[in-house]
C-alpha cells in the first residue's frame, strides 16, 4: 500500500485572525489565516487545518469568508472545525471551499448528527474530533487504558469512553478521527501513543494524531506502524511550525530518514507559488 | 492566440466548485461556471467536478438536462475533464446509496473499497491523503505529464472498469484501482488536481494544452 502519511499544520482562528503567534510570518502579517495557509502551501504541507475558536456563532460569516479566500489562493486540502453545530453548517463550509469539516461538541450533544450528516454529504468529507483526557482514580493515579471524551477545551469531562466513542462515531459515518490528547496538548512532550494506538487499532477509518508534537521524532512515533508506535495516518502540529522552529519540508526530510513514508519535498526551484509569501529561497 | 480557451465548469450543486474554477484559471483557461446545458454545448471543453454522493449527483445531472449536454460534448470530441465524482458518473452504474445508472460512457461499476486488502489486512476507508498514480497508455494529456506523480485523494468509492484498456492511471490502495480513465475525448481522475499543489497544476496545464489543440 502506498498511501502516504500526512503532516498537517493547524491554525487556531479567532474572529478571523490566527491567535497563536506565528513568528515565521511576522514580516508579512502574523494574523491573516490566508497568508499563513499560503506559507504552509509553499512548504508543501499535506493539508492545513483551521480550528475556529470564535466564541460567538454570530461571527460565522468571518470564518466562511476566510475559507473562501483560502480556497481561492491555496491549492491544497483544507479541513475546518470549531463551532460546527448542524448539517447546514457543514454544507456552508464545504461550499465555501473546505474539503473536510470536523465536528466535536455537537456530536456529543446529538449523537445522531454524524449519521445524519454522513447520509447527506457522505463520510469522506466528515471528520469527528475528539478531545480525550486520561481517566484518573481518586488518588489521581492514571487508570491504564482509559480515556474520556472532554468538551470546552478539555475542561468539561463527559464520562464517555474515548475509544468506544471513536468506534461508535466511525460506524455512524465519520470518515476520519481527529484525536487530541488534552494531557499532552501544548506540552511538546510527544503524542499520547497509547491513546492513538488504542483508537487507531479499533477503528477502520484514518486517525489524525494531535496534542504534544514537539519534534520530528514525536511525529515519527505517532505515525509509526511498529508495535510501540501510534499507528496514526496523519500528524497534526501547531507550535513547532508556527514559531519557525522548523519547516514542513525539514520535518518531512527527517521523517523519510526515519523510515516514515511521507510525500517527499519537491526538488528546489519547482515551485508554482509565485503569489505566495513564502520565505525567499526556502 | 485571440482569446483563452473557455471551459464549462458544470455546477450541479456539489460544493467546492470555487477551488476548481480558480485552479483552472491559474492554468490559463477561461472558466464559465454554469448549470446551463446550452453553455456546456457552447464551450471548448467541459469540466465535471465532484464531492458528494453518486446518486445525488446523477439525479441533478439527469433532471437538469446537463447529462445529455455533457454526453453530446464528449461525442463531439470536446475535451472532458472529470474530477472525483466526475470520473464516477461516466460508468454504467454506481452502488453508493443504492444502484444508480450513470452516463454509460465506460462499462463498469463504481464500488466501495473492500474491507480488507489483498493480504487480508484491514483497509481504512475512506482513502484520505496523497498517493502515487502511475500513468499508462496513450493520450494527449499523458504527453504532458510525468510517468508518475502524487495526488490528493479523499473517497470511499472508486470505478471498476470492465475494459482495462480505458485505464490511464493506476493507484494502489488495498490493491490497484483505476485512478484515471480516458478515451479520445475524455480524461477523468478519481483524485483532486485542484488540491494537489505542483502535481495538480501540471495536470491542469496539460488539460489547457489539450483543449487549445482541439478547438
Amino acid at each position: 500500500m502506498s498511501l502516504l502519511k500526512r503532516i498537517i499544520p493547524c491554525l487556531d482562528v479567532d474572529k478571523g485572525r490566527v491567535v497563536k503567534g506565528v513568528r515565521y510570518v511576522d514580516h508579512v502579517d502574523c494574523g491573516d489565516p490566508v497568508q499563513v495557509a499560503q506559507l504552509y502551501d509553499a512548504q508543501e504541507a499535506d493539508e492545513v487545518t483551521f480550528l475556529d475558536i470564535t466564541a460567538s456563532h454570530e461571527e460565522r460569516g468571518i470564518l466562511l469568508d476566510i475559507v473562501s479566500r483560502t480556497a481561492e489562493t491555496v491549492f491544497m486540502p483544507l479541513t475546518v472545525g470549531g463551532g460546527v453545530r448542524s448539517v447546514q453548517d457543514i454544507r456552508d463550509l464545504l461550499n465555501a471551499g473546505a474539503d473536510k469539516v470536523s465536528i466535536m461538541t455537537a456530536a456529543v450533544h446529538d449523537p445522531d448528527l454524524v449519521a445524519a450528516a454522513a447520509a447527506k454529504i457522505g463520510s469522506a468529507n466528515l471528520v469527528l474530533a475528539i478531545d480525550a483526557r486520561a481517566v484518573r482514580d481518586a488518588g489521581e493515579e492514571r487508570v491504564p487504558g482509559r480515556w474520556e471524551v472532554c468538551t470546552h477545551g478539555g475542561r468539561r469531562p463527559t464520562g464517555i469512553d474515548a475509544v468506544d466513542w471513536a468506534d461508535r462515531m466511525a460506524q455512524a459515518g465519520a470518515g476520519e478521527i481527529l484525536l487530541t490528547s488534552m494531557d499532552r496538548d501544548g506540552t511538546k512532550q510527544g503524542y499520547d501513543l497509547e491513546l492513538l494506538r488504542a483508537v487507531a487499532d479499533r477503528v477502520s477509518v484514518p486517525v489524525v494524531a494531535s496534542g504534544g508534537g514537539g519534534s520530528a521524532q514525536d511525529l515519527a512515533a505517532a505515525l509509526s506502524d511498529e508495535p510501540e508506535g501510534g499507528h496514526a495516518q496523519a500528524a497534526l502540529a501547531a507550535s513547532i511550525f508556527h514559531f519557525g522552529e522548523t519547516t514542513v519540508g525539514e520535518v518531512k526530510s527527517a521523517l523519510l530518514e526515519m523510515g516514515i513514508a511521507v510525500r517527499p519535498p519537491s526538488p528546489a526551484g519547482e515551485g508554482v507559488h509565485e503569489s505566495g509569501p513564502g520565505p525567499a529561497g526556502s | 492566440m485571440s482569446r483563452a480557451a473557455t471551459v464549462a465548469l458544470v455546477d450541479y450543486g456539489a460544493g467546492n466548485i470555487r477551488s476548481v474554477a480558480k485552479a483552472l484559471e491559474r492554468s490559463g483557461l477561461r472558466v464559465d461556471v454554469t448549470d446551463s446545458p446550452a453553455a456546456v454545448r457552447a464551450a471548448d471543453g467541459v469540466v465535471l467536478p465532484g464531492a458528494g454522493a453518486f446518486a445525488d449527483a446523477m439525479a441533478t445531472l439527469r433532471s437538469s438536462g446537463l447529462e445529455e449536454a455533457v454526453k453530446q460534448a464528449v461525442e463531439e470530441g470536446r475535451p472532458y475533464l472529470g474530477l472525483c465524482v466526475g470520473i464516477q458518473v461516466l460508468f454504467d452504474e454506481g452502488e453508493e446509496h443504492g444502484i444508480t445508472p450513470g452516463f454509460g460512457v465506460f462499462g463498469g461499476r463504481v464500488e466501495r473499497f473492500p474491507e480488507n486488502d489483498a493480504e487480508g489486512a484491514r483497509l481504512r476507508v475512506p482513502q484520505i491523503g496523497w498517493n502515487e498514480v502511475r500513468f499508462q497508455g496513450e493520450h494527449p494529456m499523458l504527453e504532458q505529464l510525468p510517468a508518475r506523480d502524487h495526488y490528493y485523494f479523499v473517497h470511499s468509492y472508486r470505478p471498476v472498469p470492465t475494459d482495462s484498456s480505458v485505464v490511464a492511471g493506476v493507484c494502489d490502495y488495498g490493491g490497484n484501482f483505476a485512478a484515471a480513465v480516458a478515451n479520445p475525448s475524455v480524461f477523468a481522475v478519481q483524485f483532486h488536481p485542484e488540491k494537489s499543489q505542483h502535481a495538480g497544476k501540471r495536470l491542469l496545464d496539460a488539460y489547457r494544452s489539450w483543449v487549445e489543440t482541439r478547438r
